[in-house]
């Protein structure tokens, strides 16, 4: 399940109704990601998500068919927030559900490597000195392809 | 066609939409980037750096040969930076 929003969610409760109603799932498996201030020359007071809407919900389901095909998982579910957000608060969730704990960790780390590079969203930090855009990281490109292409 | 813009090519270009004709030499992505260009201000100052801008063409990312046509959605922005 995808779901882009403006909202926080409940962590306990997202990861609690995924696996509700079976007992298949032997594990779940989640990352969550924070707005982080590291201080010093990189301080930043808060930092807003721009997407573009249509296409952010078709990439993340062709992200989730993809994890699907290539992994036994019982469940995916990622919430991505936009909007400004502050330190310390929760921009996305990504967690995978399979009867094995391989699948459901793997999935997960790739959902959230492909998100990154794939998904079209955009940060923009408030830092002391004024607004600045996130520049796109080419560790994030390399992560991506650490997954081999579909065959 | 329908051109959207995102993220400091938005704040650049200084609008988020916008309907333009495509004039007939311009048949491909390619070809809309130095149109854009060509228009100059805003555009070229926008477009300066092509090897930081991305397109969409439908909500599908494309390179640069992908063939447009005028009922095209097309999305104009720097690499993404989700997650």
């Amino acid at each position: 399940m995808i779901r882009v929003q403006r909202e926080d969610f409940d962590v306990g409760l997202e990861l609690e109704r995924l696996t509700a109603g079976t007992y298949r799932i032997g594990g779940v498996a989640s990352f969550i990601g924070l707005v982080r201030d590291m201080g010093g020359s990189h301080r930043i007071s808060a930092l807003t998500l721009e997407h573009y809407p249509g296409m952010t919900e078709r990439k993340l389901a062709e992200i989730e068919t993809e994890a699907h095909r290539r992994w036994p998982l019982d469940a995916i579910l990622v919430i991505h927030r936009y909007g400004r957000l502050e330190p310390g608060d929760r921009i996305v969730l990504v967690a995978t559900a399979s009867p094995h704990r391989e699948a459901a960790l793997a999935a997960c780390h790739f959902l959230i490597d492909w998100l990154k590079t794939d998904a079209p969203f955009w940060k923009s930090e408030e830092t002391p000195a004024g607004e600045r855009w996130v520049e796109a990281r080419a560790e994030d490109d390399t992560a991506r392809e650490r997954w081999a292409p579909p065959p | 066609m329908k051109l959207l813009y995102f993220a400091w090519l938005r704040a650049r270009v200084g609008c988020a939409e916008e309907e333009v004709a495509l004039p007939p030499q311009v048949q491909d992505v390619a070809g809309l980037l130095d149109w854009l260009q060509s228009r100059g201000g805003r555009y070229a100052e926008a477009l300066r750096d092509l090897s930081v801008v991305r397109v969409a063409v439908n909500q599908d990312y494309v390179g640069r040969e992908h063939p447009l046509r005028e009922s095209d959605e097309v999305a104009i922005f720097p690499p993404v930076t989700g997650g």
